[in-house]
């Protein structure tokens, strides 16, 4: 009993230690899977370059990120946060009501989420539109009579005679993750308001509408693989039929495993992404609390050598990760924004 | 039924011994089937480590060389831009990149052009600049000199190089250009494998080529070491108390049961748990091994508390009983005599325990130990990972040439598994009694 209780005092003692230590000299960093790879490089570089500390980057996931990011102001807070989408309406009123009062918000490029299958069969890739992914993915369609009913079509040539006669099959990420929610997003809300009867309900029943177009099938035609992308890969690798939804720079590194099907008739390359041609592609973000910058040394380091052309300019080394670049003037005129060190002003048109 | 009854007639045991007999050789066969029942088991067992061992070192033996080309590099302090090397402030602005790509031009000479010139450069890894930075800095009496270097090429050209021997070449991320560059190299005998030493002596890299476990090792050490050294006294105390001194009763029994429960209980809760109680309520910092040791230390205790509580009811009453009878008091006979004689038990147990917690990553993953972190800690409050961490951000990256080291990083951490358990097993060997 002694001894127990001497070693639970040993345990509290070495916790009082600790928070004593709590002012910290390394950059904290959370949020997007997606924007993670990119963020990772850049704080290897600047770490390299300066001689000081590597920033540390956990991926927490966009929400979660932000969540985390807005919790407050101090040491145990983290100093950026990644994001694959724009902060919500909600999350900043949460950084303000936390005292998290002045944000810097930076767009640091895009993102392209492909639609691929395995190249192994010598097949060329598909040809699809927004529309026939809606009706090949959602949960509930237009029947004929422009009744929603329960996805009935189990094969592409259903859909159109012009796509293979397959069976639908398409691995996925889980709803958890960023993508997904942009997917359901861009490519089923893209195809869903094409159709009138829906498209009317927009105005009739937001929420409704929403539900149409954002919820996808449940039937076993869309598998949830994962937050892992490879294993997607290798997984359409081992099943040349099926089809599987991922971040363009898994299609960059396996070029030769899987190609990526063509939208509306734009293939997802590097430059139909920053051209915007290529419709299924979304913004990456961070987000900088201003009152760490100048407490926590570094940080101002590291967002110039974010936003330095060598990294997030055409050929950055950011592109060579598969980043899609924001063009020129959007890229000055945030550039500026992150010397001046200009906040949110609480204006912008958020969701 | 007619075995019970005596018979009258002598015949009837002929009956029984044929029926016997024929029963015998039924129970015969299904001892034999029983026994390649249990054979069967263990070859199915020996299989799957067997593919899991063939696939992983089939995937993981390629990343223990990697990809080098021999650039001959003149440190001159004109192509540098600076005048000294031991200012330390023109050290950091100094363009190292220019060492390895005037070497590049002299071994390539007929590439011109802007282009062709990036697609050269491209050939060498992006942190050679900062390998030469480091070397001149380490030996200063080379600045004016001229050497032969073998420098790291580029991940794709590692991948690219190593895939020419399987017959298959990946050339998607080379272009032809570069390919025939190769190809020329390969012939002057200036590109070649060689051992890849940044592997075991670096922390994590975004660039494959540059990345190393050593980091990750060094995390895994120090959590490891604050898991023992909290768990370990805190749970053979804890089996002592309620093995030799603690009250027979519905309290006890209580504990006994939630002990128990404990020990089933899926780690990320224990996660949660620590971020709950550590990080907001002591206000302990994120991702440092301190906070890991103390969160897998709530996951082992119970494991250890179970193995030293067996240990110790191995340990027979007599012992107790002699010491007792001595003129022992209750607190020498545990020390002198129950404790010694448990102790090989407690240690496999906490050996056991320290094994699985050296395979977690559920409950570092809601206290930050699941990150990117480069610089390889120093002590229990830098920012840390941990092997299988490592593996799983590893598995997770787009890059290809992070394959065949995800199977690498998983040699590493069963090789390190096997110590500890055979470890384990030498010590049960080497000090248990028996009686």
């Amino acid at each position: 009993m002694n001894k127990s209780f001497f070693y639970s005092s040993a345990i509290a003692a070495a916790l009082l230690a600790s928070s004593a230590v709590s002012a910290r000299d390394t950059i904290e960093i959370v949020g997007s899977s997606t924007v993670y790879p990119f963020a990772t490089v850049v704080a290897e570089r600047y770490g390299r370059s300066s001689g000081g500390a590597t920033p540390k980057i956990e991926a927490t996931g966009s929400g979660g990120g932000l969540k985390l990011f807005c919790s407050g102001v101090g040491a145990s807070y983290p100093d950026i946060t990644n994001s694959s989408r724009r902060i919500k309406a909600s999350e900043f009123a949460l950084c303000q009501s936390n005292g998290v009062n002045d944000i810097i918000e930076v767009q640091i490029g895009f993102d392209g989420i492909v639609i691929a299958n395995a190249n192994a069969s010598g097949a060329a890739p598909l040809n699809l539109s927004r529309r026939e992914l809606f009706l090949a993915l959602a949960k509930q369609v237009p029947g004929s009579d422009g009744e929603l009913v329960d996805n009935p079509y189990t094969r592409w040539s259903q859909i159109n005679s012009n796509l293979p006669d397959s069976a639908i099959e398409v691995l996925g990420p889980p709803p958890t993750s960023g993508t997904r929610d942009a997917f359901a997003e861009l490519a089923l809300e893209g195809g869903c308001k094409t159709f009138e009867t829906i498209s009317a309900l927009k105005k009739s029943d937001k929420q409704a509408y929403k539900t149409v177009c954002h919820t996808v099938r449940e039937d076993g035609a869309y598998i949830e693989a994962g937050e892992n992308d490879n294993l997607i890969v290798q997984k359409l690798e081992a099943n040349p039929s099926a089809l599987g939804i991922f971040g363009f720079s898994f299609l960059d590194q396996n070029a030769d495993k899987v190609q990526g099907s063509l939208i509306e008739g734009v293939a997802p390359t590097f430059d139909s992404i920053a051209d915007k041609s290529y419709p299924v592609s979304r913004p990456l973000y961070f987000y900088v609390k201003k009152a760490h910058i100048g407490v926590v040394p570094g940080l101002q380091g590291y967002l110039a050598e974010f936003t330095s052309e060598k990294a997030w300019g055409p050929e950055g080394y950011l592109a060579e990760k598969g980043m899609i670049p924001l063009p020129t003037a959007e890229r000055r005129a945030l550039a500026a924004v992150v010397a001046t060190l200009t906040p949110m002003s609480g204006q912008e048109p958020l969701k | 039924m007619t075995e019970s009854n005596p018979s009258p007639h002598r015949s009837a045991p002929v009956d029984h011994s044929a029926t016997i007999k024929a029963s015998l050789k039924r129970r015969y066969r299904a001892e034999r089937r029983f026994r390649w029942y249990g054979r069967a088991a263990i070859a199915f067992g020996l299989a799957a480590v067997l593919v899991l061992f063939v696939d992983i070192i089939s995937k993981g033996h390629g990343a223990f060389k990697t990809t080098h080309i021999a650039v001959p590099i003149h440190y001159d302090l004109d192509s540098l831009g600076i005048d000294s090397i031991n200012d330390n402030q023109q050290l950091a602005l100094a363009n190292w990149d220019a060492l390895f790509k005037s070497g590049m031009r002299q071994l390539l000479p007929e590439a011109s052009g802007r282009s062709q010139r990036r697609e050269l450069y491209r050939l060498i890894s992006n942190g050679a600049g900062y390998d030469l930075k480091d070397r001149l800095q380490a030996n200063p009496q080379l600045v004016g000199q001229r050497e032969r270097i073998w420098l790291l090429a580029d991940d794709d050209i590692d991948t690219y190089f190593k895939s020419l021997r399987d017959g298959e070449p990946y050339t998607a991320r080379v272009s032809d250009q570069q390919i025939a560059w190769i190809d020329q190299l390969y012939a002057s005998g200036d590109i070649a494998t060689r051992w890849n030493r940044n592997f075991f002596t670096r922390g994590d890299s975004r660039e494959p080529e540059q990345a190393g476990i050593w980091g990750a090792v060094m995390g895994s050490l120090f959590t490891l070491v604050i898991t023992f050294a909290l768990s370990f006294p805190i749970g053979v105390a804890a089996a002592i108390y309620l093995e030799e001194f603690a009250p027979r009763n519905r309290f006890t029994d209580f504990i006994e049961i939630n002990i128990n429960n404990l020990a089933a209980v899926p780690s990320i809760i224990f996660g949660l748990l620590g971020l709950a109680i550590f990080i907001n309520f002591f206000q302990v910092p994120r991702s440092i091994p301190l906070l890991g040791g103390l969160v897998l230390t709530l996951m082992t205790l119970p494991t250890i508390i179970i193995t030293s509580r067996a240990a110790i009811k191995a340990v027979p009453p007599s012992i107790r009983e002699a010491a007792l009878g001595m003129g022992a008091s209750k607190h020498q006979m545990v020390l002198h005599h129950v404790l010694p004689l448990a102790m090989p038990g407690m240690l496999t147990g906490a050996i056991i325990g320290m094994a699985q917690a050296l395979g977690e990553t559920a409950p570092l993953l809601m206290i930050g130990m699941v990150a990117f972190i480069v610089d390889i800690p120093g002590g229990f409050s830098d920012p840390a990972t941990v092997l299988p961490v490592q593996i799983f951000l590893w598995a997770d990256s787009p890059e290809r040439a992070f394959v065949e080291k995800t199977s690498a990083a998983i040699m590493v951490l069963l090789a390190f598994l096997i110590a500890m358990n055979t470890t384990a097993v030498w010590i049960r060997k080497r000090l248990e009694r028996r009686w």
